[in-house]
């Protein structure tokens, strides 16, 4: 696996081209975070005449005080909190919508027909417009599920469950079947555990997703007090969006209340971090598995 | 093989999602007609009049559309080109070392920002930018006066991409790094033998050896000639930037939804999503042909 260098002086050099390249990249994804981190810990009036790098200047906490009484932010961080966890209980239609796709038109005779219409419903959408109309019909405007609902069965993940069942081994589900097994305890007690990576996977896919997203709010929700955090942020560089004169984007730059909007985004981010770490060998080897399946 | 109990079994499990595939994929698609009308809402599709092909006419008249068009293609493409490239370099600058600690830190540290939303990092890159921001206290070192990016037409498009890429190379690296593992390590030891250096395994063992990934995701990337990044130009763009950064989606999402001319909305949409479908069954057919891989 590990090509043998010889030590030569202009090998030595190129280690160190490669090292400070790959730091350079490193560093690059690391510094704006940290940078955020630390204008959230400065105080405000450093923080607008950009003195702050990745140490915090004149240190406080005030923008975490300030954050702790903000009732919209924990309203709409709950909001995500409840949406991902929707989206968490939808993995269960997602595993059985892959699971009889993942079989053969021999063992499963309508397979073929099934596969087209979700193969059909991947390349071909109505567009944002009728499917707001729709959701509208159902009047499901205003509520969670709006945000839950139209994307219930997200075909990426569906067929990457569904390749991780095709690799199991046919000889388990025999075995089972002979003990007189139905399909839903052989799905249950076979599949399921054997696929433990792949759900890792699209569990992460998922909770990423859902947590992520702020334009689904913004199309099928009209009441801001009810916006999912992502939206909630969001809406905080709004302005900028229609501003239509130089001279202002630079006053807003400096108006704007720069280390307390710092804290909510990483107040916002925090989750994802937090379960990040756990799910990195997962989501490496299912990307790999899902992508150069053989 | 096949019994009544399991058919029945899978055409239940299967009816739920079906159900849902049906109210948000099917019946939508029927929308798609308002594209041949002039649909007034309060109206409704069955009261609206019927104007042909005159929607699609009028979005090759406005004089932005060809615009839109070429920002969504520049855009798109530029992201593909740099954004390959800058992953590719980085899988083979860590396959070089070998210390796994440090390996492993880079990969985790690279890999984040793909998981953060561009609602957030608009923000972190508007402050980058920003006229006092360090960019453009880097480029006051080399005498260079302070550049307005966020409003700038000559440097909007450059930063979109940048920043683009930045959120995406360590996360799109992941595949090459996989396949470089892949690469037999006697080819290595063979050259070696042969007293190949460093620089010269790379061009003969390394890069041959990744190709056929680097064909199969390029090929796989051809859809996204017209996926410029909606969410990214959504959370940076102002109207000073229009005229280099409005693509078809955020111009569907302005005149449909934001403006309300629901039939313009989705002519311009159906468009987009017709070249797509074509863009994906050419990628899928092409990608079978190249490598046996099937997207689906």
């Amino acid at each position: 696996m590990s090509p043998i260098y010889a030590h030569t002086v202009k090998s030595r050099i190129a280690d160190v081209i490669i090292w400070v390249l790959l730091l350079a990249f490193t560093l690059s994804c690391l510094i704006p975070l940290v940078n955020l981190v630390a204008i959230s810990f400065s105080d405000n009036a450093a923080a607008s005449a950009n003195m702050v790098s990745i140490f915090p200047v004149n240190p406080t906490f005030s923008s975490y005080e300030k954050l702790l009484s903000d009732t919209q932010f924990w309203r709409s961080f709950m909001i995500s909190v409840e949406r991902v966890v929707l989206g968490l209980l939808n993995m269960v239609l997602m595993i059985l919508t892959a699971y009889p796709l993942s079989k053969s038109s021999k063992q499963f005779r309508g397979q073929k027909i099934y596969m087209n219409l979700v193969i059909f419903a991947m390349l071909f959408s109505g567009g944002l417009i009728p499917t707001f109309m729709v959701v509208k019909e159902l009047h499901l405007l205003d509520s969670i599920w709006a945000l839950i609902l139209p994307g219930a069965v997200p075909i990426g993940n569906v067929i990457l469950l569904m390749n991780a069942f095709r690799a199991v081994p046919k000889s388990l589900e025999e075995a089972a079947k002979i003990d007189g097994a139905s399909q839903w305890r052989i799905l249950a007690r076979i599949y399921l555990p054997v696929v433990k990576p792949t759900l890792a996977t699209v569990a992460l896919f998922t909770i990423v997703g859902h947590w992520n997203d702020y334009f689904g709010a913004l199309v099928y929700i009209s009441k801001t007090m009810n916006y999912p955090l992502q939206t909630y942020i969001q809406q905080l560089s709004v302005e900028v969006q229609n501003i239509t004169d130089p001279e202002k984007l630079m006053e807003l730059a400096k108006i704007s209340n720069k280390t307390l909007n710092a804290a909510k985004i990483v107040v916002s981010t925090l989750p994802l971090l937090l379960i990040y770490p756990f799910m990195q060998k997962y989501f490496v080897s299912g990307i790999v598995v899902g992508s150069v399946k053989e | 093989m096949k019994s009544k109990k399991d058919q029945t079994a899978f055409h239940l499990m299967l009816a739920p999602s079906m159900i849902f595939l049906i109210i948000f994929s099917f019946i939508p698609m029927f929308g798609i007609v308002m594209a041949f009308q002039n649909y007034i809402p309060a109206k409704g599709i069955m009261g609206s009049s019927w104007v042909g092909l005159d929607n699609f006419k009028f979005m090759l008249q406005i004089p932005d559309s060809k615009q839109i068009f070429a920002n969504t293609i520049i855009i798109a493409v530029w992201k593909i080109i740099v954004g390959t490239i800058v992953s590719i370099v980085f899988a083979l600058l860590l396959n070089e070392i070998r210390v796994r600690f440090a390996k492993r830190f880079m990969q985790t540290v690279v890999y984040l920002p793909n998981f953060l939303s561009w609602a957030i990092l608009a923000t972190v890159v508007m402050n980058i930018f920003s006229f006092e921001g360090p960019v453009n206290a880097v480029l006051s070192w080399f005498g260079i006066d302070p550049i307005l990016f966020m409003a700038s037409n000559t440097w909007f498009r450059s930063m979109l991409v940048f920043t683009d890429v930045w959120k995406g190379f360590g996360y799109g690296s992941i595949i090459y790094l996989a396949s470089l593992t892949a690469i037999d390590p006697g080819l290595y030891e063979a050259a070696s033998i042969d007293g190949a250096n460093r620089f010269k395994k790379l061009w003969y063992v390394t890069l041959p050896g990744l190709m056929p990934t680097i064909l199969l995701v390029t090929t796989l990337n051809l859809p996204n000639v017209l996926n410029a990044g909606f969410d990214q130009i959504f959370n940076l763009y102002n109207p000073l930037v229009y005229q280099t950064a409005d693509i078809i989606d955020t111009y569907v999402y302005r005149v449909g939804l934001v403006e309300r001319q629901y039939s313009l909305g989705t002519a311009v949409g159906l468009l987009r999503s017709v070249v797509g479908i074509i863009l994906i069954l050419s990628a899928n057919k092409l990608a079978q042909k190249l490598t046996d891989y099937r997207i689906f």
